[in-house]
């Protein structure tokens, strides 16, 4: 088979190889080359993916050459291709910068093992976006998941301890959640491929076990993207990982969960509407507009009283998840590109502000809004790459930040949801007030006379958060990448219909064996 | 044959590329305060030939554009110079000359902090005038709408006491939680009636939208331009005065609040179209909240002891002098607001260089401290007392000019309201800024105490400025031909 023929199988199995290999590597630098080198290959794949997908529409690969629906099928569609390049680039640009900081905040000894954990947890997430299995998804969200809870722990202070263990807790529980659904949804149909499922599922839609199983999917996958009210595990975790991992993780982890809900939702469950069928909240509004509201809301707002400023920045994710899912939320080609943007552009943004953080943390030795002072003076450089970050997280025009606000006020108004777009200027003032906090500590004080004189960060780690700022300017202003891409996506998820199934009779259930309207576990 | 021109799409591109250039060269220069104060004049004489260049055109009746990439499907980053566009940034421009000379002497003259800062977010908040000033549709005026207020704040700032930092909460808070809060849901709701966000002559929304949205849509954008300061929203311009004066004379007297009251004009004009606005009843409400607010804000620039708290009061007052003349919507009141932009511009900046001429000489601040300063500062009283007169709109000055067209325009459409609006503000005027003019010259001074040198005039530059913006200010009246035509233009006057 060609090279570029296995390029979806490459994606995932290439990190997922490499990151035992780490282990052996016992010299830190070794370990931290080494995975880079993993990291590169990984987004040249993803490169090969978007531009292949461009070029010849959605891929499909069959591991181990075992035929849709009997084996697992790998699909590589414009949605998949636009998350697979963000999510490797950004662990690219987190590998990179990973170096010095992950030596100044971990132990020496747990350094190769940091890198196993990295690549797994990358493994996990490109795995979830490539597969086109339901259960597969499952092992890799619980690959990404149990490998992020171990990042976590590794966090200097002893309050990453109790962190991961709530994130442990919660997160367990999603996924919990997440195979109830579709174990359920399996019952039913009597598969797992994705586009089996969305074949067979409008069939039995309206038995109350594919209801029970939607809320299931729905609440589970809920908790993973930490949408408000079931995102108590995210600041914690936020806050106490090393530096590098909130970096990565808000720049991904919660983004891919917001692809998973989308793929689940929009695809799979996509031919009977399901994501229209959850239940309003007032009067025609959906439950998960209306939780996306609060959350813009209360995370804005929680986010304005606090000191730590990694703190401060994880309750301003969780209003921008509410973003992202209000744009969602809209179910109209407009709100869904506001939401794809945001995924892409939000990365872009927290990944420069947690990456300046943590060449502050690496300096200062706190991100503490007290220890700040003159921070913009004393490290110039890395401190104008938050600036710009910041300015992005506004949304001022001219950086990316503003194109996804933009486009989301644009789709609430043109349905006439008033009520949302105004949740979005309200949390985007909200915004300016928390982010000013941090500048004006940080421009507008002088540095303390006792404050020991401090270095820039290393090349290895501004050279991927100028990236990631610069980033922000240019998807400020061209947005033929990244709007047009997640354009693309929405067009297709919205208008998504599966093909033609394989000839002859479905593997789960012997010929002549399946039942029209199931008689176990249907509706009674 | 006339020499060839370069293509006017250049020009316009240089204007921006210009202060760019600028910036970057004064931030190089930071070392060197002859060579960086040298770069500043050379880019601000660069820009203000530029402009020039480009009035030609559009005497002739050329629209000369400039389509950059597109920044969102279907909204590009594009330019269009048209009369009214013109007029901003002639004024912008030629008087960035006038003050880079006067900032010189008040910054070494009071020996400023970090100059190097000071000098390079005038050159970007130049830039954003331009930018503003040649928009050619809403998304490319709100993108440079707002760099102009990020990139203000440092100036506004400058002191770095606590009074600036509660002072730049204000300023940032209301511009910018107005412009995105209100504004920018109005950009939005434009693009989706109208599928553009071009302006065109007519207004882009007429024949898309009538009736009360046309209400909400006007509120959205006169309230989100709280540069134009119309009460509510006026509060950041006296927050503002705690800058260095040059920043209150070119940026809050002419530039950033300018571009306020230029982009409610624009909006009216170009967005709605003065007959849509004719005739969606209800309109008449911008007139009102732009009459109180003329009125209330002189009411309290009366009560102000502080010579720039006053000015900042007055300027709120006679910013919406402009909106009021656009809210009136006849042809000649709009011309009246297009001028009032300019006579405004040269009276007030006039004002507060001198202000700032007194607090760099004798380092006074209040105006009860003024006593018989007239005849130690002649040359600064004596431009203080022509910007005043302008103020109040007596010729030989530029604010006759103006304000005879708003009263034309007002009385073809029986606009009494207005009228009497703008009567009772004429004596307020007056009222509060004759007895400084008395005080100046009528009245002995205090007597110096001992161990305090007397004072005399202040620095050359600063005097050379004020002496040419007052000069400016009798010029406009007796030659108003260039501003007088494009004026004319605006609202549909043959070249």
């Amino acid at each position: 088979m060609m090279l570029s023929q296995t390029l979806p199988a490459l994606q995932v199995v290439l990190p997922l190889v490499a990151a035992p290999l780490c282990l052996f590597l016992r010299p830190p630098k070794l370990a931290w080359l080494f995975a880079m080198a993993v990291g590169t290959a990984t987004l040249a794949t993803a490169i090969a993916l978007i531009i292949q997908v461009q070029h010849t529409g959605p891929i499909h690969y069959e591991m181990g050459g075992w035929a849709a629906p009997w084996g697992i099928e790998y699909v590589i569609d414009p949605l998949d291709s636009l998350i697979l390049g963000l999510v490797s680039g950004i662990a690219w640009l987190v590998l990179v910068y990973a170096g010095p900081s992950v030596e100044a905040e971990i132990h020496r000894d747990q350094i190769p093992a940091f890198y196993v954990l990295f690549l797994l947890c990358l493994t996990g997430l490109l795995g979830m976006v490539a597969t086109g299995d339901v259960f597969n998804l499952f092992v890799f969200l619980e690959v990404s998941s149990l490998s992020t809870y171990a990042l976590v722990a590794m966090g200097r202070d002893p309050r990453a301890l109790t962190s991961a263990y709530r994130y442990l807790i919660l997160g367990s529980l999603g996924a919990t959640f997440y195979v109830i659904g579709i174990g359920l949804l399996y019952m039913m149909t009597g598969t797992l491929n994705m586009e089996d499922l969305a074949r067979r599922i409008p069939e039995v839609a309206d038995t109350r076990t594919v209801a029970v199983a939607i809320a299931f999917l729905a609440v589970g996958l809920a908790l993973k993207l930490a949408l408000f009210p079931l995102h108590k595990w995210l600041p914690g975790a936020y806050t106490h990982a090393p530096s590098a991992v909130t970096a990565f993780l808000a720049a991904t982890a919660t983004k891919v969960a917001i692809y998973v809900l989308v793929r689940i939702f929009f695809t799979v469950l996509g031919p009977i509407d399901a994501f229209q069928t959850l239940p309003a909240a007032i009067s025609e509004t959906q439950v998960v507009a209306v939780l996306a509201m609060l959350a813009m809301l209360s995370g804005s707002a929680v986010a304005v009283f606090q000191t730590n400023v990694k703190r401060l920045l994880a309750y301003s994710s969780i209003a921008q998840v509410g973003t992202m899912m209000l744009g969602i939320s809209m179910v109209s080609v407009t709100g869904m590109t506001a939401g794809l943007v945001h995924m892409v552009n939000h990365a872009l943004i927290k990944g420069t502000l947690f990456m300046a953080l943590g060449a502050v943390a690496l300096r200062v030795g706190s991100v503490r809004l007290e220890h700040l002072d003159g921070i913009g003076y004393r490290m110039p450089v890395t401190f104008a790459a938050f600036l710009v970050g910041a300015f992005s997280l506004i949304g001022v025009p001219m950086t990316a930040g503003f194109i996804s606000k933009f486009i989301l006020v644009r789709g609430a108004l043109e349905d006439g949801h008033w009520l949302m777009a105004a949740a979005v200027v309200v949390s985007s003032l909200l915004a300016i007030v928390y982010v000013w906090r941090i500048l004006e500590v940080a421009y507008m004080r002088s540095p303390p006379a006792t404050a020991p004189r401090v270095r820039e960060a290393p090349l290895v780690m501004l050279a991927p958060l100028w990236l990631l700022a610069l980033g922000n300017l240019y998807f400020g202003l061209d947005t033929t990448y990244s709007v047009g891409l997640a354009q693309d996506a929405a067009d297709y998820i919205l208008t998504y219909m599966p093909g033609e199934g394989p000839p002859g009779e479905h593997p789960g259930l012997g010929p002549g064996a399946r039942p029209a309207v199931p008689s176990s576990g249907g509706a009674h | 044959m006339m020499p060839p021109l370069p293509d006017p799409a250049q020009i316009i591109a240089a204007c921006l590329i210009v202060p760019a250039l600028g910036t970057l060269a004064i931030l190089l220069a930071g070392r060197w305060p002859n060579l960086r104060e040298t770069v500043t004049l050379a880019t601000a004489g660069t820009l203000a030939a530029c402009v020039l260049s480009l009035l030609d055109p559009v005497l002739a009746g050329g629209r000369p554009t400039l389509t950059l990439w597109e920044v969102l499907p279907g909204a590009p980053l594009a330019f269009t110079v048209e009369p009214l566009g013109m007029i901003f940034a002639l004024i912008a421009s030629g008087l960035w000359v006038v003050t880079s000379v006067y900032a010189i002497g008040y910054m070494r003259g009071n020996d400023e902090h970090a100059q190097t800062r000071f000098y390079a977010c005038f050159a970007i908040a130049i830039l954003s005038a331009m930018g503003i000033a040649f928009a050619g549709n809403l998304l490319t005026l709100f993108l440079f709408y707002e760099v102009m207020t990020i990139s203000t704040f440092p100036l506004v700032t400058h002191k770095g006491s606590e009074e600036a930092k509660r002072a730049g909460r204000v300023y940032l808070g209301l511009l910018m939680g107005a412009s995105i809060g209100l504004q920018l849901v109005g950009i939005v709701a434009c693009w989706i009636l109208a599928g553009t966000l071009d302006f065109q002559v007519g207004g882009l929304l007429a024949g898309h939208v009538d009736g009360w949205p046309v209400l909400v849509l006007l509120a959205l954008f006169v309230f989100g331009t709280a540069k134009a300061a119309v009460m509510p929203f006026h509060r950041w311009l006296p927050a503002a005065m705690v800058a260095p004066t040059p920043v209150s004379a070119l940026l809050h007297a002419v530039a950033v609040v300018k571009a306020g009251v230029f982009t409610v004009v624009k909006v009216v004009v170009y967005v709605f179209g003065l007959d849509l606005l004719t005739d969606t009843a209800g309109s008449d409400w911008m007139l009102y909240a732009a009459g109180f607010t003329i009125l209330s804000a002189s009411f309290v620039a009366l009560r102000q002891d502080n010579l720039k708290r006053r000015l900042a009061y007055s300027t709120i007052s006679q910013l919406s002098y402009v909106v009021l003349a656009a809210a009136i919507l006849a042809p000649l009141s709009v011309m009246g607001a297009a001028l009032h932009i300019v006579a405004h511009a040269f009276g007030k900046i006039t004002l507060f260089f001198a202000a700032g001429s007194i607090y760099t000489a004798a380092h006074k601040t209040e105006i009860s401290q003024l006593d018989g300063i007239g005849w130690k500062m002649p040359w600064t009283m004596g431009a203080f007392a022509i910007g005043s007169l302008s103020m109040i709109g007596v010729p030989p000055t530029a604010g006759f000019l103006s304000k005879w067209f708003m009263l034309s325009g007002a009385y073809d459409t029986q606009a009494w309201v207005a009228i009497a609006v703008i009567f009772a503000s004429t004596v307020l005027n007056a009222a509060y800024f004759l007895p400084i003019v008395y005080r100046a010259f009528a009245t002995r001074p205090a007597p110096v105490g001992p161990g305090h040198a007397d004072h005399g005039e202040a620095p050359l530059p600063i005097v050379a400025a004020l002496t040419l913006t007052a000069a400016g200010s009798i010029g406009l009246f007796l030659f108003p031909d260039v501003f007088l035509s494009l004026a004319d233009q605006l609202v549909g006057g043959r070249p």
